[in-house]
C-alpha cells in the first residue's frame, strides 16, 4: 500500500503536471500520437479492407497480417525503424511503427464484415440497379459497421500500447513517465506513469464501447465472436 | 598498431556472418531465456485459466466478472502491466512471467468456457447415461471436445507473448529483447535485426508446435479444417 500511496503523492504533486515533462504535456503527446497514427491506418487500410471484401478477394492477405501484426515484437520494430535512416527524422519512425501495428486489426476486421454481409442482400440491391460504388457505400459499409468499429476500437487501444512503448525509442507521451521512473529507479513513479497509460487505455476502450451503443442497430449483430488481429500490445 | 578489422561488425551491417559465429554463445542464452520465460508463463496461465473457466461454467454468475476482468487486464498496455507489478515483483523474471500470465489469462478463459459450451448436451447426457462420473466426464469427454477452441486460444497466446517477452528487456529479463535493447543503445545493427528475426522465428515455431500438438491430441479431428 505505500507504494500506492507514494504514486498517489507522485500524481498529485502539482510540479509533475508542468512544462515539457509534465503528465500534461506528456497527456496530450499521447493523445496527439493515437489520434494521428488512427487517421493514418484508417486512411490506409479501409479502402484496401472495403474493395477486397466487396470483390471476395484476399482473404489469406488479410489472416496472414492480422497473423503478422502479432508474432513481429513492436519494440523491435520500433528499434529497427530508428536504426534505419528514417531515425533521423524525429518521430516519424515511431508514427510508422505504430500505423503498422495498427492496420491489421482494422483491416482484418472490415474485411470480415463486408464479407459477411448477406450475398442476397447484395443481389438485391445489384437487382436494384445500385453501381458497384452505391453497393459499397449504402449497403455493405452500413452492415458490416459493427465490425468495421470493432476493429477501429482495438486499433485504438493497441496504438495507446504501442505509443507507450515508443517511450523506450526516446519517443514521447506518456511512457516517458515509466521509463523515467526506471532510470531514477523510482518506483512510485514507474507506477503512477503505468497507471495513467492504464486509464488512459481503458477510457479509449470506454468511448468506443460508448460509441457503438449510441450506433444505429439496423444491422444485426454480426458474425459473433468474429474478431481478429487484436493482441496485447 | 594493427589496424582494426575491416568486417561486417566494424562497418555496422544488418547482415552479419561475422556476428553470429563471434556471439553465438550470447545469442542461445538469450533464445534460451526467452523460451523459459514464455513457456513458465503459459504453463502457470493454463493451470489458472482452467479452474477459471471450469467456475465459470458452474456457476453462471461468475461468468461475467471473470471475463470482464480478464479484459480490462488485456486492455492494460504491456509496458503499464510490467510498471505495475514492479513494486510486487522489483526488477525479477517473476515480473515478466506474471505480466504474461494476466495477458494469457484472458484468451485462455474465453476459449476454454466456449469450448465447453459448445459441447452438445447430447453428448453429456449419452456419457452419463453410460455411467460417467461428473470427474470423468469431464475428463474422457467435455475438455477433449473443448480441445480445439482451447488450443486456439493457446496458439495466440503463444505467439503473443514470445513478442511480449521482448519488453521484459526494461528489467533486465527480456530474452531476445535484452539483445535488442542493448543493440538500440549502441546502434549495433546486425545484433538488433538477428535478435529480431530469431524472435519472430519462435514465435512461428512455437504456432507450428502447438498446432500439431493439437493434431496430436484430436485424432478425430484431422481431416477436418482447423
Amino acid at each position: 500500500m505505500t507504494v500506492l500511496g507514494a504514486a498517489w503523492s507522485w500524481l498529485t504533486t502539482a510540479a509533475h503536471w508542468a512544462g515539457e515533462d509534465g503528465i500534461g504535456h506528456r497527456l496530450v503527446e499521447h493523445l496527439h500520437l493515437t489520434a494521428v497514427c488512427l487517421a493514418l491506418s484508417c486512411a490506409l487500410a479501409l479502402p484496401v479492407a472495403l474493395v477486397l471484401g466487396h470483390l471476395g478477394r484476399g482473404g489469406a492477405l488479410a489472416v496472414t497480417v492480422s497473423g503478422a501484426g502479432r508474432a513481429v515484437p513492436t519494440f523491435a520494430v520500433l528499434v529497427l525503424l530508428l536504426l534505419t535512416p528514417l531515425g533521423g527524422y524525429g518521430q516519424w519512425p515511431t508514427v510508422v511503427a505504430l500505423v503498422l501495428f495498427a492496420i491489421p486489426p482494422v483491416l482484418a476486421n472490415a474485411y470480415a464484415g463486408i464479407r459477411g454481409v448477406d450475398r442476397e442482400v447484395v443481389q438485391a440491391a445489384r437487382g436494384l440497379g445500385m453501381t458497384a460504388r452505391q453497393i459499397v457505400v449504402r449497403v455493405e459499409v452500413p452492415l458490416a459497421l459493427p465490425l468495421i468499429l470493432t476493429g477501429v476500437r482495438i486499433a485504438a487501444v493497441q496504438l495507446v500500447a504501442t505509443a507507450t512503448i515508443a517511450a523506450l525509442v526516446g519517443g514521447g507521451g506518456l511512457g516517458r513517465i515509466i521509463t523515467a521512473g526506471f532510470r531514477l529507479a523510482d518506483t512510485a513513479q514507474v507506477v503512477a506513469g503505468a497507471v495513467l497509460v492504464a486509464l488512459f487505455a481503458l477510457l479509449v476502450e470506454g468511448v468506443f464501447e460508448a460509441a457503438r451503443g449510441l450506433a444505429p442497430r439496423r444491422a444485426g449483430p454480426g458474425p459473433a465472436g468474429r474478431r481478429a488481429g487484436g493482441g496485447p500490445g | 598498431m594493427t589496424a582494426p578489422p575491416d568486417d561486417c561488425l566494424a562497418r555496422n551491417e544488418w547482415i552479419c556472418g561475422a556476428y553470429l559465429t563471434s556471439r553465438r554463445g550470447v545469442l542461445r542464452d538469450a533464445v534460451l531465456q526467452h523460451l523459459q520465460l514464455t513457456s513458465a508463463a503459459l504453463a502457470l496461465a493454463v493451470v489458472i485459466a482452467l479452474p477459471l473457466a471450469l467456475a465459470a461454467r458452474r456457476w453462471r454468475g461468475l461468468a461475467g466478472p471473470v471475463l470482464g476482468l480478464t479484459t480490462v487486464l488485456y486492455t492494460v498496455p504491456s509496458l503499464a502491466m510490467f510498471s505495475l507489478l514492479l513494486p510486487v515483483y522489483g526488477l525479477s523474471a517473476s515480473l515478466v512471467v506474471a505480466g504474461l500470465v494476466l495477458y494469457s489469462l484472458t484468451l485462455l478463459v474465453r476459449n476454454l468456457l466456449a469450448g465447453l459450451r459448445a459441447v452438445p448436451e447430447e453428448i453429456r447426457q449419452a456419457a452419463r447415461g453410460m455411467g460417467y462420473g461428473p470427474l470423468r466426464l469431464l475428463l474422457a469427454v467435455e475438455l477433449p471436445l473443448a480441445l480445439p477452441s482451447a488450443m486456439a486460444g493457446l496458439r495466440i497466446a503463444a505467439v503473443s507473448a514470445v513478442s511480449l517477452v521482448t519488453l521484459g528487456a526494461i528489467v533486465g529479463y527480456g530474452g531476445l529483447g535484452n539483445l535488442i535493447y542493448a543493440g538500440m543503445n549502441t546502434f549495433f545493427k546486425a545484433q538488433v535485426l538477428t535478435a529480431t528475426v530469431l524472435c519472430v522465428l519462435l514465435a512461428v515455431v512455437a504456432d507450428l508446435l502447438l498446432l500439431a500438438l493439437q493434431r496430436l491430441l484430436t485424432p478425430w479431428a484431422r481431416g477436418a479444417p482447423p
